[in-house]
């Protein structure tokens, strides 16, 4: 059976997000490519089981997911090792954003449980909603909403930013903050 | 979801809007400034995050893995 090529399409444009998810959850771009591959093998080996119409990239993404549960999860010393990487192997940002100040959040990222890491890239970076995420972990809703919130507080406090000067020099949203922008 | 669709925004407690946040007196309530802060450095987080992972989208495909799509689609049977 040849795929459809709507299909095909579906799963191609689903590569990029999934390759992102990949790195956060390896913490290295070699492996997550591999991971990537594998759960393409995967997934179009079983392209059956997809229901055209519903969500492709909350398909993919369990895929990987699970691949990345059941088989690197098992070579825990690597994994572990990856993710106190993760700041590192990532690639630079553009020169929009303070490196510094960067470079500090990737840190702080690392620095989370690997499942509040998860549910927080997955609400707040892939764009899905808390109960796709749910879906994808195989988890409760509130389980997703509780660890999305839970990251969020904690790389907060990593951060430390208790003071929005951190943040940069947008002073209107620093007065207003401070009530100094009330006379 | 789609790459290119907004990504979810805050979920965590509604806040009211601005001019809300001060008391019939005029003065800032200090509870909701503290939910004003958190929703600021919440805000902050999220477009680091984002950032972090737009970087890698916006990679698009490997050409690895666009020549193995390819491969396994044009397969009479994908496990072969």
């Amino acid at each position: 059976m040849k795929l459809d090529p709507a299909i095909r399409d579906q799963v191609l444009s689903t590569v990029p997000s999934l390759r992102a998810f990949a790195i956060s959850l390896c913490g290295h771009v070699d492996r997550a490519d591999d991971l990537v591959q594998e759960t393409l093998l995967r997934a179009l080996a079983h392209i059956d089981s997809f229901q055209p119409g519903t969500n492709m990239p909350a398909w993919l993404f369990t895929i990987l997911r699970n691949l990345f549960r059941s088989e690197y999860r098992k070579r825990r010393r690597e994994v572990e090792d990856a993710e106190g990487r993760y700041a590192e192997t990532l690639k630079s940002h553009p020169e929009q954003t303070g490196r510094v100040e960067f470079n500090e959040f990737r840190g702080a990222l690392s620095k989370l449980p690997s499942d509040q890491r998860e549910a927080l890239i997955l609400v707040g970076a892939s764009g899905f909603s808390y109960e796709e995420a749910a879906a994808i972990c195989g988890c409760a809703v509130g389980t997703i909403k509780s660890r999305v919130n839970r990251a969020r507080t904690r790389l907060a406090d990593l951060l430390s930013i208790d003071s929005i000067d951190d943040f940069g020099p947008d002073r209107a949203t620093r007065a207003v903050l401070t009530g100094t922008g009330r006379t | 979801m789609k790459p290119g669709k907004p990504v979810n925004v805050e979920p965590s407690a509604p806040v009211a809007d601005a001019p809300q946040a001060w008391d019939n007196m005029g003065r800032p309530t200090q509870r909701k400034s503290e939910v004003r802060l958190g929703r600021e450095v919440q805000a902050r987080i999220g477009q680091q995050l984002r950032a972090l992972y737009d970087d890698v989208v916006k990679e698009g495909v490997p050409r690895n893995i666009s020549d193995l799509v390819r491969r396994l689609s044009e397969q009479e049977d994908p496990t072969a």
